[in-house]
C-alpha cells in the first residue's frame, strides 16, 4: 500500500512547526501505523534528514505513551484502540493521513509529535494514590466488594492516562481521565476512605493547571481508547460537590 | 479563601447548572402561560394583569435578571477559559465524534441567539406591559399585543427562530444539568437525553403555538 503523510514537524518547544508531506510506499497492510512511521524514519535517516519524534512504549495498548491524532482523531478513526493497535489496512490505499500531536495548552509540544503530558502526572501526584498502609494481600473474601463495585472500579482502571480525552475536548478538560482515576479508586474499601481529600486535591490541581471546564460534550469518551464512560465524570461530580458541602 | 463556586471549574459549572436549572423552570413556566392565550383570551389578560407592577412580580423580575445575568457571565467566563486551555494552534483536521451532539459544542452561540431574542422580546412586550405600568401608565392590553406583535410575517420568523435556537440549547443543556451535579450514570444517560428532548419540544410547541396560531387568525 502507498500513503501520503502530513506531519506536523516542530524543531523543539520554542519553534513555530508546521505540516511536511512524506511518501511511504509499498508498505504491507498487516504493518501497525507505528511501524509505518519508523519505515519512514528509517528512510529519512537514510536520507540524512531528521527523523519523526513520536511517542512510544510498550506497543500494545497498555502504557498510554503513544498519542497522535490521525485524520482528526485521537488515536486514529478505529474506535477503543490506542495508536500502536492501528494498522495501514484500516485506511485507504493511496490516501493521505494527516497526523498531529495532540493539541491542548496544558500539553505543549516538544518536538514534532511529541507534547509534555508531566501535566497528568502533577494530578496523579496531587492525590491519585492511597496513602493508607494495605499491607500484604489479605484473603480474598476477609473484605467482600460487589461484582458490580469491583467492575466498575476496574473500567475506571483501564484508563493508560494517554491524554486523549483533554487533547479531544474542545474546551481541553481533562475531566474523564481525573474521574476514572477518582473513581477506580473510590468503588474499593481503601481508596474509599480516602475519596474527599482526593476528589479536591486532583479538581484542585486539574484547574491550577490550566486544564477546561467540562462542558459535558462527550467527545472524550468517544475518543478515549480504553472507552472509559463518562459516568465516571458524574461521580467525580457528586464526590466533589458533596465534599465541598462538607466544607 | 476565594469561594469554589467561582475558583473552581466544577463550582463554575454548578453554578451553571443550578442558574440553568432556573431557567429551565421558569421558561416552561412562561409558556404555559402563554399557551393560555390561545384557549382563553380573558383568562390571559387576567394573567398579565396579576403579573403588572406588583411587589411579587417586580420581585420574580429581578430574581429571573439575575439568574440570566449570572448564567451569561457564567457562559462567557467559561468559554474563555475553556477556548484558553484549548489552545491557538487548532487542529488542522477536526471531525464530528461518534454520539457527540452539535448543540453540546455550540452552547455559546445558541445562548447569544437567545439573548438576542430576548432583548427583542422585552422591547416588544415587556416595555409595553411591565415597564410603563413601573412608569404609572396603562400598560397595553396582553392578547392585543400578541395578536398585533404576529401580525407582522418578520416577527413570526424571528420569533421562531429564537425558539429553535432554544431548543437545540434545551437538548443538550437539560441533561446537561444533571451530568454536572452528578445525577446520571450509564442507565440514565438514554433516559436523561430523552427527557431533554421532550422537554426542548415541549418548550418549542407551546411558544411556537401561540405565535403562529395568532399570525394565521389574523389572516
Ligand atoms: C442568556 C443567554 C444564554 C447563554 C449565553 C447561555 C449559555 C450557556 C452555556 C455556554 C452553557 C454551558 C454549556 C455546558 O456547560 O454544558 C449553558 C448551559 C445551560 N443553559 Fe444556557 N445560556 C443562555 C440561556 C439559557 C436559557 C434561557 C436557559 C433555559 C431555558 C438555559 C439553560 C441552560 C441549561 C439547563 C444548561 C446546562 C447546565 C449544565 O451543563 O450543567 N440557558 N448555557
Ligand atoms: S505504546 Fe503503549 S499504549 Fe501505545
Amino acid at each position: 500500500m502507498n500513503f501520503t503523510l502530513k506531519i506536523w514537524r516542530q524543531k523543539d518547544a520554542k519553534s513555530k512547526g508546521g505540516f511536511q508531506q512524506y511518501k511511504v510506499t509499498d508498505i504491507s497492510s498487516d504493518t501497525s501505523f507505528l511501524e509505518m512511521l519508523d519505515i519512514l524514519n528509517n528512510s529519512l535517516v537514510h536520507e540524512g534528514k531528521e527523523p519523526v519524534a513520536f511517542d512510544h512504549d510498550c506497543r500494545e495498548g497498555i502504557c498510554g505513551m503513544c498519542s497522535l491524532h490521525i485524520n482528526g482523531h485521537a488515536h486514529g478513526p478505529e474506535q477503543g484502540v490506542t495508536t500502536c493497535q492501528i494498522y495501514m489496512r484500516q485506511f485507504p490505499d493511496n490516501s493521505t493521513i494527516t497526523v498531529e500531536p495532540w493539541r491542548s495548552t496544558a500539553f505543549p509540544v516538544i518536538k514534532d509529535l511529541v507534547v509534555n503530558r508531566g501535566a497528568y502526572d502533577q494530578i496523579l501526584q496531587a492525590g491519585g494514590y492511597v496513602s493508607v498502609r494495605t499491607n500484604s494481600v489479605p484473603d480474598g473474601n476477609a473484605i467482600p466488594i460487589p461484582k458490580a463495585d469491583a467492575d466498575e472500579s476496574m473500567d475506571a482502571a483501564a484508563c493508560v492516562g494517554c491524554g486523549a480525552c483533554a487533547a479531544t475536548c474542545k474546551n481541553g478538560s481533562a475531566m474523564l481521565f481525573v474521574a476514572a482515576r477518582v473513581s477506580s479508586l473510590a468503588k474499593l474499601p481503601q481508596g474509599r476512605v480516602e475519596g474527599i481529600r482526593r476528589a479536591k486535591a486532583m479538581v484542585a490541581k486539574m484547574d491550577e493547571l490550566g486544564f477546561g471546564n467540562c462542558t459535558n460534550t462527550g467527545a472524550c469518551a468517544a475518543e478515549c481508547p480504553k472507552k472509559i464512560s463518562i459516568a465516571h465524570i458524574a461521580r467525580l461530580n457528586r464526590e466533589f460537590l458533596s465534599a465541598k458541602l462538607k466544607d | 479563601m476565594s469561594c469554589f463556586l467561582s475558583s473552581s471549574s466544577l463550582g463554575r459549572k454548578l453554578v451553571m447548572s443550578l442558574s440553568g436549572c432556573f431557567l429551565v423552570l421558569f421558561i416552561l413556566f412562561h409558556m404555559t402561560m402563554n399557551v393560555v392565550a390561545i384557549i382563553s383570551e380573558d383568562g390571559y389578560n387576567a394573567i398579565c394583569e396579576f403579573l403588572g407592577a406588583n411587589w411579587y412580580a417586580l420581585l420574580g423580575t429581578a430574581i429571573l435578571a439575575f439568574g440570566v445575568l449570572v448564567h451569561f457571565v457564567y457562559a462567557f467566563i467559561l468559554t474563555i477559559q475553556n477556548r484558553r486551555a484549548r489552545g491557538n494552534v487548532r487542529y488542522e483536521i477536526t471531525v464530528k465524534e461518534k454520539g457527540v451532539d452539535w448543540a453540546s459544542k455550540n452552547m455559546l452561540v445558541l445562548g447569544i441567539i437567545i439573548v438576542l431574542g430576548l432583548l427583542l422580546h422585552l422591547v416588544n412586550f415587556w416595555a409595553k406591559m411591565q415597564l410603563v405600568e413601573i412608569l404609572g401608565t396603562e400598560p397595553a392590553s396582553g392578547v392585543e399585543l400578541i395578536r398585533s406583535t404576529f401580525s407582522c410575517p418578520v416577527y413570526v420568523v424571528i420569533y421562531l427562530v429564537w425558539f429553535v435556537a432554544l431548543w437545540f440549547h434545551l437538548t443538550h443543556g437539560v441533561w446537561s444539568m444533571f451530568q454536572t451535579v452528578g445525577w446520571a450514570n450509564d442507565t440514565w444517560y438514554p433516559r436523561l437525553k430523552c427527557i431533554a428532548n421532550i422537554v426542548a419540544t415541549i418548550v418549542f410547541l407551546g411558544f411556537a403555538s401561540v405565535v403562529l396560531y395568532f399570525f394565521f387568525i389574523n389572516l
